[in-house]
């Protein structure tokens, strides 16, 4: 684990050129219908012209406040919401506006795990069949022994003892329900995997048996991706290869981890690095501390141009009129930033 | 031990210079449908003058519990049946619960601050009222000389054009200005000590590190102590001055800042420091989980609690009841573990 050579997973992601995923100018708005007609009367633009580009066995961090389009992102994604604008090619083929019959047979390759563990498990259904039922709709088993031999073998892969398949959601603890949460994501053998704040409703002693579960996933398999959505940058910066910071609906600036944390160029990435408390007492009391001032705005009506200009300690007149582009800026970094060169 | 009235120190009248608070003893039982939990059983601390204590744990431990027992605000079918809780020099728990003299110290000599700022407000009061409510009671301000002062606290709190919010009610604040409104209702008297139960924990991180840095920036200026409860590592490393360690109703450790992060003695401080993600270290540390989950305060057996998770477990653990805390090396430094107690003097 100590040199990037020694890791397989590093191999698969570095080396590997093949896309899983490529969204290119990806929007998202939602309307805000009044009165009895259902007049529009606005737009929460959710998500508003976000591109990047996933290589097969790569998990990208997706790291943002709550209403930066982080969730949104995802769900476009696994295609739970039709997206306003842009495209998402997903391993080369445009899944945007591909028709829902013609999605079917690839709605395998792309799982979701959600936040949630109490809410994301229907209760009145036991474990075994919660994790077995995307076995039955893809059509994945012929005869009944395959099926339940498939959900002990997911459940032994997940850690949970095969002999609690009969039990119901209220019996397990939240860390073990979020074990049946992923034991179902992966039923159908997926090649995309969306988290959605997978680890933030457990306690912290919890957390670490979720994070380490998944990360043995991903090496157990052979280009398994992850998309993990998370507002704890701890957490992201630990699981992911690379991180894409989002506010408003943007992606301000995406990087990997080490340049992330040692070379953080966009003003709010900066903010936000220094808002997270390290356990280290010695190590705070030498941070920098950024406060930024106001809150995010609504994103009912966001900012003109860069939607951080308000709350930007860099910003000049022309951040309020101009909307920055994403702009490589070395190797493997690019920033949304007009004033960062 | 529940059967224990928890008089250890005598007399608590002459109080250690500096020295604010004093918790000897406390417990605090619910009595639930399969028998009575015992979310926090025999607690002692101490709260000195202008210090930050921090206590951390994770949900279920009784550091909430605990902090509702000092001021009274526990409902049934929880109790309080033991212990004593010395504040400048009056043990609060001989007074009854709803009398005068635990309303004149609750939110006056003690503020407040709980995690929710959307249930801690009341939803049909303006936010004026709810300020003015505390100045007008502790402090006997007159309407219009209530109204001023509590305008002039949302304007320290950074709440823009604060006469005019006067008059808005909780739902037209955004998450992190109804927080800012708790923090001015907590200082408003000034308090003595302030208790902020997960202050910034449902909101964003810009946004906590705002706020924490305002808490801190305001109870300093009312010459006051704070009580910090949280799940957060990172937040008592960076403003604690001495921090307790709770698991399943009782303190594991307490010690200096410095001391419970480069010493740790208890197993579930090591556990607990080893399981969470640095943004400092390198990617892909095996995070070191601890293994297991936290035990149904039902019915435990009388043996350390962290008995069935500890790595670190022996023979005597599992046959003898739960250890005091006893010392361990650095000043205060205590954990309340067989296995590493007595290493001060090795």
């Amino acid at each position: 684990m100590t040199t990037a050579t020694e890791t397989p997973q590093v191999v698969t992601t570095a080396r590997s050129k093949e896309l899983v995923l490529d969204v290119d100018g990806l929007k998202m708005y939602f309307p805000i219908t009044r009165g009895l007609l259902k007049r529009k009367v606005g737009e929460v633009k959710a998500v508003d012209g976000v591109s990047f580009k996933m290589r097969r066995g790569e998990t990208l961090g997706l790291v943002g406040e709550s209403g930066c389009g982080k969730t949104t992102v995802g769900r476009c994604i696994s295609r739970l919401y039709k997206p306003t604008a842009g495209t998402i090619l997903f391993n080369g083929e445009d899944i945007t506006t591909m028709p829902e019959k013609e999605f079917r047979p690839r709605r395998r390759d792309i799982s979701v795990i959600f936040q949630d563990p109490y809410g994301s498990l229907d209760p009145r259904q036991s474990a075994g069949s919660i994790v077995g039922e995307p076995l039955k709709i893809q059509g994945m088993v012929e005869t009944k022994e395959d099926y339940l031999e498939r959900v002990e073998a997911l459940f032994g892969k997940v850690g949970l003892d095969p002999d609690l398949m009969g039990r119901y959601p209220h019996e397990f603890s939240g860390g073990q329900r979020q074990r049946i949460g992923i034991a179902r994501a992966l039923a159908n053998d997926p090649s995309l995997v969306i988290c959605d704040e997978p680890v933030s409703a457990l306690d912290v002693s919890i957390q670490a048996q979720i994070i380490n579960l998944l990360m043995d996933l991903r090496e157990g398999s052979s280009g398994l991706s992850y998309i993990f959505i998370a507002h704890d940058l701890s957490v992201v910066k630990h699981f992911s290869d690379r991180i894409a910071v989002m506010y408003l609906g943007r992606i301000v600036e995406i990087t990997t981890p080490e340049e992330l944390y040692d070379n953080p160029l966009h003003p709010y990435t900066r903010a936000l690095l220094s808002a997270v408390c390290v356990p280290d007492p010695d190590i705070e009391a030498a941070r920098e501390r950024i406060v930024l001032q106001g809150e995010v705005p609504s994103p009912v009506n966001p900012p003109s141009g860069c939607t951080f200009h308000a709350r930007c300690p860099i910003a000049t007149p022309e951040c309020r009129t101009t909307i920055p582009t994403l702009k490589e800026l070395g190797d493997d970094h690019e920033v949304a930033c007009l004033h960062i060169q | 031990m529940s059967t224990q009235t928890g008089i250890q120190t005598p007399a608590c009248d002459i109080r250690p210079a500096g020295e604010l608070l004093r918790v000897n003893d406390l417990q605090t039982e619910f009595k639930v449908e399969g028998g009575i939990v015992h979310a926090v059983n025999g607690v002692s601390y101490t709260v000195n003058e202008r210090e930050i204590v921090g206590i951390v744990g994770e949900s279920g431990c009784g550091k909430s519990v605990s902090q509702l027992s000092v001021i009274q605000l526990i409902r049934k079918p929880g109790r309080i049946v033991g212990g004593e809780v010395w504040f400048e020099g009056d043990n609060l728990l001989k007074y009854d619960s709803k009398g005068a003299e635990m309303r004149a110290i609750r939110g006056a000599k003690i503020g407040m601050i709980f995690q929710e700022p959307m249930t801690s407000l009341n939803p049909v009061l303006t936010i004026g009222r709810q300020l003015t409510e505390s100045l007008e009671l502790h402090l006997d301000m007159k309407r219009k000389e209530s109204r001023k002062r509590a305008a002039e606290l949302l304007n320290l709190v950074g709440i823009p054009s604060a006469e005019t919010r006067l008059d808005d009610y909780p739902h037209q604040f955004s998450g992190g200005m109804r927080q800012r409104v708790m923090i001015a209702i907590g200082v408003a008297c000034q308090p003595r000590m302030l208790i902020a139960d997960e202050p910034t924990t449902a909101l964003d991180c810009t946004t906590q590190a705002q706020l924490l840095e305002l808490m801190l920036s305001m109870i300093e200026g009312c010459r006051g102590s704070l009580v910090l409860v949280t799940h957060n590592l990172g937040v008592v490393a960076r403003y604690a001055n001495r921090i307790y360690i709770m698991y399943a109703g009782k303190i594991v450790e307490q010690g200096l800042c410095r001391d419970i992060f480069y010493r740790p003695q208890h197993p579930y401080t090591v556990g607990l420091l080893n399981s969470v993600p640095r943004l400092d270290e390198e990617r892909g540390r095996r995070l070191v989980p601890i293994e297991g989950t936290p035990p149904n305060l039902i019915g435990m057996p009388d043996r350390c609690a962290f008995y069935p998770r500890c790595p670190e477990r022996g023979e005597q653990c599992r046959l003898q009841p739960w250890p005091e805390l006893e010392p361990v090396e650095g000043e205060g430094h205590m954990a309340r573990c067989y296995m590493r107690a007595g290493r001060a003097e090795e």
